[in-house]
């Protein structure tokens, strides 16, 4: 059976491959969309902190002979902690001024980290093994599915939804929500606001160090990994609807569907997708997919 | 008031030897233009690597005890075409380069190619791959001196269809380069009996491969031809381990590899790639010292990969064309370089041909497996050498329109 001339066996291939790119898609777009959802701050450092959580990894490897499963605790603690001192120092005096100078600085930051990173360690990247529990693969019939491949959907769903649950149905989540709404009202019950915001920002750097974790055994670790991928997760925020965490994953999700369904049938297009799938939502909802226009 | 006078004729014949050298050799110094990726994918191939490189050309040169006065300067182009030509343009026209040297990325390599044509300049090509350079695009003020994708197609394609691997399936990526690889190397082929089942297209500094790789998997091909570079072979090969490629029976075929990707790779991962390359720093005596002393400079400490040697031989022979012409007009060094032999200890003997396609021989290589490798830059076997005259394309098939036929 054939849909558009391509075997249906080869299209489901393809979709599960979309799937797994979904899920980096979704697990970075979810951290951007909790922080600024919460901070109402474009984290454009999140590339540079996807990539020092690979980087983590590595050193982990390398200095320390620390392996993957320990990285995957280990790493999203110390960049979500490298998060945490940048929040107080930096970020916390910006919350008063305009969205811009919050992007101005956390674009500057990501390219001293980049560059910092490159003249260190090289454009080419450093090999990192796929953990010995996941290598090999399945014969699905219509694929060969490595193992490490079936992990990171798993993975990057169960962490979504955990972090779905937690922001959307429990008591934490609740004050969270309430202090984007009116921090002040919050702060007079006794909660306090400024600690929970930095730990929010922390929270969504270990996200983008998580994603970078999972993402060291398929990519080389290299200093550009993050900017490669940046500009496509802010797509994806965008179109999911800024600051919505159920729109990122969603969105997440399906745009790496999509993606992988242009690789299929105009694969030149496949950079450019999401873009033009940008722009269309934009122009027809432009708060996005699952944003609420305030 | 003699005294005077005396320094004035001393100061007038100084002007007019000033003026005359002017006309030589402009403003007095010859000035080169390291234009390449300084922090992308392709940095570490050719990158702050190939300034390394120049430096070491201009010193072993001797520029300072002949009384030349050689400058350096360098930009990142960040493999755009805009970027790279306006680079070229406010270089040639206000700080007055006087040649181009390197310019990986061939979209870029083309654009300048012209930008220098029109003004007279000369433009040595290291990094570039494509063919074009000298064939249709072919230009009085260029040399192409290190490698092109007719070469790499002619090396590493025949000895593949050679040793059975007669069905391909074409991993291309998406700009001038890419398409000229994958030409070239399918032509070769097809002329050797073999057939392409399929190509696909990917966008330049892609990160994910296995929806291409699944394709070349479903096509059956026995041979995957990687028709990319840098960070894209790199992720290309990781991934094709991943998805069990060569388990299942495929093999790839890395149609340009530098020794930089071998590196990130690892030997594991790379162990048994067979291409071609025309500079390996373990070929004898002079290239080992080369290596050496580059290392040292370079970043990281890294080996020179062939575009730094190829910037190194360049840039030498240069040198010596501008020396013994006594001028730096871009059109006449450029003919002078293509008059005078080559020779330099890292390629030995050669010649550059009326196309400004640089002759000399290549070698076809294997990546080294972990057990065989002596230290952390041991990584080749060389598996055949192939003769100046055989690994690039005859000068009368590259439609070239400066060559009279």
């Amino acid at each position: 059976m054939e849909i558009f001339g391509i075997p249906t066996q080869a299209l489901f291939g393809q979709l599960l491959i979309g799937l797994i790119n979904g899920s980096f898609y979704a697990l970075l777009s979810l951290g951007l969309a909790v922080i600024f959802g919460l901070l109402n701050i474009i984290n454009f450092t999140h590339g540079a902190q996807y990539m020092l959580g690979a980087f983590c990894a590595y050193l982990l490897l390398e200095k320390l002979g620390i392996g993957y499963w320990w990285s995957l605790l280990i790493a999203p603690l110390v960049v979500g902690a490298t998060g945490v001192v940048i929040e107080r120092t930096m970020l916390a005096r910006l919350y008063k001024l305009d969205h811009l100078y919050g992007l101005l600085l956390t674009f500057g930051l990501a390219l001293i980290i980049q560059g910092v990173f490159r003249n260190e360690y090289g454009s080419s990247g450093l090999p990192y093994r796929i953990p010995e529990q996941l290598t090999g693969g399945q014969n699905l019939g219509f694929m060969f599915l490595p193992n490490y491949r079936a992990w990171v959907i798993v993975a990057s769903l169960v962490i979504c939804l955990a972090t779905w649950f937690v922001i959307e149905r429990t008591k934490l989540g609740s004050y969270l929500r309430a202090a984007t709404e009116n921090p002040q009202l919050v702060q007079a019950f006794g909660i306090n606001v400024p600690r929970m915001i930095t730990l929010t920002y922390g929270f969504g750097v270990a996200l983008a160090a998580l994603a970078g974790v999972m993402a060291a055994p398929i990519y080389q670790v290299s200093p550009q990994m993050g900017s490669d991928l940046i500009i496509v997760v802010f797509a994806v925020v965008v179109i999911g609807g800024m600051g919505s965490i159920m729109g990122s994953i969603v969105t997440g999700f399906g745009l790496g569907l999509i993606e992988g369904l242009t690789k299929v049938f105009y694969p030149e297009a496949s950079n450019t997708v999401i873009f033009i799938i940008m722009a269309i939502v934009l122009l027809i909802r432009p708060a996005g997919l699952f944003g609420t226009q305030k | 008031m003699k005294r005077r006078l005396i320094s004035m004729l001393v100061g007038a014949a100084l002007a007019v030897g000033a003026g005359a050298a002017g006309a030589q050799i402009s403003d007095g110094v010859i000035k080169i233009g390291v234009l390449n990726d300084m922090s992308s994918l392709y940095a570490d191939i050719a990158g702050p690597g190939s300034v390394v490189a120049a430096r070491m050309a201009v010193e072993d040169f001797g520029a300072a005890k002949k009384g030349m006065k050689v400058e350096i300067i360098s930009a990142d182009h960040q493999n755009k075409p805009d970027v790279g030509s306006s680079i070229a343009r406010t270089w040639y026209d206000t700080d007055k380069v006087d040649v181009i040297v390197d310019v990986p990325t061939s979209s870029v390599a083309l654009a300048i190619n012209q930008v220098t044509r029109d003004k007279g300049k000369a433009f040595l090509v290291s990094g570039a791959a494509t063919s074009d350079l000298t064939g249709k695009a072919c230009s009085p003020n260029t040399i192409h001196w290190t490698y092109d994708t007719w070469m790499l197609a002619n090396g590493t394609g025949s000895a593949i269809v050679k040793t059975g691997g007669d069905t391909w399936f074409f991993l291309t990526a998406d700009y001038a380069f890419g398409h000229a690889l994958e030409r070239d190397t399918e032509a070769v082929v097809l002329k050797s009996g073999g057939k392409v089942l399929g190509k696909v297209r990917h966008p330049l500094n892609a990160q994910d491969f296995s929806s291409f790789l699944l394709q070349a998997q479903s096509s059956k091909a026995k041979i995957i031809g990687l028709a990319n570079a840098g960070g894209d072979t790199i992720n290309s090969i990781k991934q094709a381990a991943e998805f069990g490629i060569v388990k299942g029976g495929q093999n790839l075929a890395g149609l340009l590899v530098f020794i930089t990707d071998v590196k990130a790779l690892g030997l594991q991962t790379a162990q048994g790639l067979i291409f071609t390359e025309t500079f390996y720093w373990d070929l004898n005596d002079a290239t080992r010292a080369f290596a050496q002393r580059f290392s040292k400079e370079a970043p990281r400490n890294n080996y020179p990969t062939m575009v730094h040697a190829g910037v190194y031989s360049a840039v030498l022979h240069y040198l010596k064309a501008v020396e013994a012409i006594k001028t730096d007009d871009g059109t006449k060094v450029i003919e002078q370089m293509k008059k005078m032999p080559t020779d330099d200890p890292l390629f030995g003997k050669g010649y550059v041909r009326a196309d400004g396609r640089k002759i000399h021989p290549a070698y076809l290589v294997e990546v080294k497996k972990p057990s065989e490798s002596k230290h952390p830059w041991d990584l080749y076997k060389i598996r055949a050498t192939i003769p100046a005259e055989q690994a690039f394309r005859p000068l009368d098939q590259g439609d070239c329109p400066l060559v009279k036929k």
